[in-house]
């Protein structure tokens, strides 16, 4: 299996203060991967430095091309979806608006179309409310049209920030459902960052756990979830 | 455009930048040179260079005010000019009808003002960025086309405006009256900077900053913020209006057109140039208003304008932070100097 | 009541002009989320040039497109030669950047074509419209060129690809980016637009107000105080805010004893701000909540 995502001694600042000292990992094409660590660790940051939405030194490739020194908006037209923190749903816009400007760097009219039918497949309840404004739909809704708008791109990678926050665990089980059938039915490889451990856990096949800008575990989802220590130590519980 | 009643949720963001309580003053040392500059400087100059100087600091207290106003309480105000008006005219009103001495007058003139302000304030309370300079905006324009009705004309002198006499040194002292008059305006400049400084310091300033910095955070942690914005308006106005008096004594005249909408943008303008919320600044903003015209004028009599537009360019591509920035850079090196 | 009815037609037709400034006041603010002070100048300047090409033969509606196209290209050029340096200062350093632009603007405007008044020509003809004298054909003419313009920006924000891509820019940049917008340029072509449509204000304008250096200074302070009346988020409150402005104006002007030309602007602005505090968002804009 070939990395799709290689991040090589990845430094991030904010202003004068370092987040992140000296990060390395890989996303396997295909795979799906959580990265988890308490609050303050640097997951929001990795995910921000990949899209160079925060200053940051070090080798980040993506499919052999390497991602330093271009704007967000050309890595976001290679193929990498970020859900942010906080959806950032263009709340003034229709659910079909958001979903349309997940497409917008596309070119082909009918593909499109298409796709927003196939994302109100995924998430019948945007269908039931495509022409109403997004601010008004309830959280659970909001991260599902966050999640259908990248992948209205038809992205190779997305990452998600904490799709879980604020939302109710039924919702949340039923969105990493979906998640986990994108990953397989549709071929797109993830990265969740995520503070619910237990449930991100369930859902990923590879695991990485952050502490203070750090990666200070890595393995296979399974066996991380297994092990006492690391759930004491790093996890919480 | 789509249908009426979309709400837009925004995060709070920092329409004026904050400049830290630390940051806001020069240090000692600095502080003393240029003090003492100011003090020998006018002893060895001509008189005029002295008038110049006398409105170097009048100006400095003007854009000092408006430093308060928007980068302590983080205000935006087009109107400073009125207040400024409306000293001066006090001043002179005061001086040329009812015979008060001229220094008596600036109190007046400073309470006067503190209480519209103040006043202004009240309604200005619910407006705010580009709401609020349209409101300022409003009562700049106004004001010369006030102090032109006929309706005041007694007092006011109309559109001709009225002429001040200049005051003689008291106790006979040889010295001009230029002279005296600058020195008469530093020593009420120092005593107003130092005021303000420890303005900024005190509880009240606090609570300015906090305003400015996230008006929602500071009113959930209990600052009054009602009173404080229109605090800041009145303190505001009233050191204008003390600089307006002191401008009416210094130039021997008032009159409607001296005190339009392009004073409050000149203010405006040696705000950003001297550092927003820097008061030190201050002197550098007025610097900038009263002799950048003129250099521009003397490079092209057609263009002085454009020239203008272009040098403010140029200072505002080099230091987008006005004389603050230069002030913390020059500082690093020097600390960078000292540890070789 | 006669007397009211004319000064209401003739305050629609002075709001005819605000209406037009008001609609490039709001496209500006949809771009980069403030006004620029110097798009009254820059209005003025497209206008000089629209004249100096009929000066050089050009016929009225060929230098009508010509300088909306150069106006436009002027526009995106400002924008990345001066502005996009400033993007990251503080917005108070940019509005001085502003300052600057109208001072170089004006000052440039009177060298080179001087401050003598110029007449201004219309294609409208100035004959009284449908009878009426107090509208004439060639306000009527500004009133629909207004509309239409109304219309075709309405058509591109809701109907097109790149309308939608900017709106979304001036919403949230940071959520536009992360959908391979590049926000960058969307402000540019925002300037752009913004100085297509000053251009074909000051032409429509200019007829009436006359050609001269500082025959903006009045129209784009009222175009703000409309733009901010109809909401500054809606086309359609800045050109009713437009229609508003120049019927209070002319009433306050009328029935306000002792508000003479002089104190028309004050009154009028502060009308305008007493309908803000009652309605800070104006009167179709969007509600702001603000979040900590």
């Amino acid at each position: 299996m070939t990395a799709m995502l290689n991040v090589k001694d990845l430094r991030a600042y904010y202003g004068q203060v370092q987040a992140l000292h000296g990060l390395s990992f890989s996303l396997n094409e295909g795979s799906l991967t959580t990265l988890l660590g308490a609050n303050g660790a640097g997951k929001t940051t990795t995910l921000r430095a990949i899209c160079s939405m925060v200053r940051s030194t070090g080798a980040i490739e993506f499919e052999g091309a390497p991602l330093t020194g271009r704007s967000t908006e050309s890595i976001v037209r290679l193929g990498i979806a970020h859900v942010p923190q906080g959806r950032g749903t263009f709340t003034t816009m229709t659910v079909e608006e958001n979903l349309q400007l997940g497409a917008i760097s596309r070119k082909d009219r009918p593909g499109i179309v298409a796709d927003i039918e196939r994302m109100y497949e995924h998430f019948p309840v945007l269908k039931q409310r495509y022409t109403q404004q997004a601010g008004t739909l309830s959280g659970g809704e909001q991260q599902m049209l966050a999640v259908a708008r990248a992948l209205m791109l038809r992205p190779r990678l997305m990452l998600l920030d904490e799709p879980s926050f604020g939302l109710a665990p039924l919702v949340v089980r039923d969105l990493f459902k979906i998640l986990g059938k994108i990953n397989r039915e549709d071929k797109v490889t993830i990265l969740v960052v995520e503070q619910n451990a237990q449930l991100a856990l369930e859902l990923a096949d590879q695991a990485y756990v952050i502490e203070t800008g750090r990666i200070v575990m890595s393995g296979a989802a399974k066996d991380i979830a297994t092990n006492e220590d690391v759930r004491k130590s790093y996890l919480g519980y | 455009m789509t249908a009426a009643d979309e709400v837009e949720v925004v995060a709070e963001g920092q329409a004026v930048e904050a400049v830290p309580k630390r940051a806001m003053t020069l240090g000692a040392g600095t502080s003393l040179t240029v003090l003492a500059l100011l003090l020998i400087v006018p002893l060895f100059a001509k008189n005029f260079i002295i008038f110049q100087m006398t409105m170097l600091l009048i100006y400095g207290l003007a854009v000092l005010a408006l430093n308060i106003l928007t980068g302590g309480s983080g205000q935006f105000s087009l109107g400073q000019s009125a207040f400024y008006a409306v000293g001066a005219y006090t001043s002179a009103i005061l001086m040329e009808q009812y015979d008060v001495n001229y220094a008596l007058t600036l109190p007046v003139a400073g309470l006067l003002c503190f209480g519209a302000g103040f006043l202004f304030g009240q309604p200005a309370l619910r407006l705010s960025g580009v709401y609020l300079a349209l409101a300022t905006f409003a009562l700049a324009t106004a004001m010369p086309q006030l102090l032109k009705l006929g309706y005041f004309e007694k007092w006011t002198g109309g559109v001709q405006g009225l002429v001040v006499t200049k005051p003689d040194a008291p106790f006979g002292l040889p010295i001009s009256q230029d002279m005296w008059l600058y020195y008469f305006t530093l020593v009420i400049t120092i005593a107003i900077y130092i005021f303000s400084v420890n303005l900024l310091r005190s509880r009240s300033g606090r609570a300015f900053m906090a305003i400015r910095d996230n008006e929602i955070a500071a009113s959930a942690m209990g600052v009054d913020v009602a009173l404080y914005k229109t605090l800041a308006f009145g303190v505001s106005a009233g050191i204008t209006g003390v600089a307006g008096g002191l401008g009416a004594i210094a130039v021997q005249f008032v009159a409607p057109d001296s005190y339009t909408i392009n004073f409050a943008i000149a203010l405006f303008l040696g705000m950003v140039v001297g550092g927003v919320g820097w008061l030190p600044g201050s002197i550098v903003g007025s610097a900038f208003i009263i002799f950048v015209p003129n250099i521009s004028e003397s490079i092209s009599k057609g263009l002085s304008g454009a020239v203008f537009g272009v040098l403010l360019f140029m200072v505002i591509f080099l230091v987008p932070h006005g004389a603050r920035q230069v002030a913390i850079v020059s500082q690093q090196l020097i600390a960078k100097y000292r540890k070789r | 009541m006669e007397l009211f009815t004319n000064q209401i037609l003739a305050g629609i037709s002075t709001g005819a002009i605000y209406a037009c400034m008001a609609l490039a006041v709001v496209m500006i603010y949809q771009a980069i989320d403030h006004l620029n002070f110097a798009q009254g100048e820059m209005a003025m300047f497209s206008t000089f040039i629209s004249w100096q090409f009929m000066q050089w033969g050009v016929p009225y509606w060929g230098a009508f497109l010509l300088t909306i196209a150069f106006s436009f290209a002027a526009g995106i050029a400002i924008e990345r030669a001066l502005f996009r340096p400033l993007a990251k200062a503080p917005i108070l350093t940019q509005v001085a950047g502003f300052i600057a632009l109208f001072s170089i603007i004006n000052s440039s405007a009177g060298l080179i074509w001087d401050f003598t008044i110029k007449q201004y020509p219309t294609p409208f003809g100035s004959a009284p419209f449908l009878g009426s004298q107090l509208i004439s054909t060639h306000q009527a003419g500004m009133i629909g060129v207004t509309i239409l313009l109304l219309i075709a920006l309405y058509i591109f924000f809701q109907y097109t690809r790149v309308g939608l891509a900017m709106r979304a820019a001036a919403s949230l940049p940071e959520s536009a980016r992360l959908v391979g917008i590049n926000t960058s340029w969307m402000i540019a072509l925002g300037w752009g637009m913004a100085a297509g449509i000053g251009a074909i204000a000051g032409i429509l304008i200019a007829p009436v107000v006359f050609l001269e250096p500082n025959m903006m200074g009045g129209v784009l302070i009222y175009g703000f105080a409309a733009a901010v009346l109809g909401g500054l988020t809606s086309p359609f409150g800045a050109v009713v805010g437009g229609f508003l402005v120049g019927v209070v104006e002319n009433l306050a002007g009328t029935y306000i004893p002792g508000v003479g030309n002089e104190l028309k602007l004050p009154i009028a602005l502060a009308l305008i701000v007493t309908v803000l505090v009652v309605k800070p968002a104006g009167l179709f804009g969007r509600p702001i909540v603000k979040r900590v």
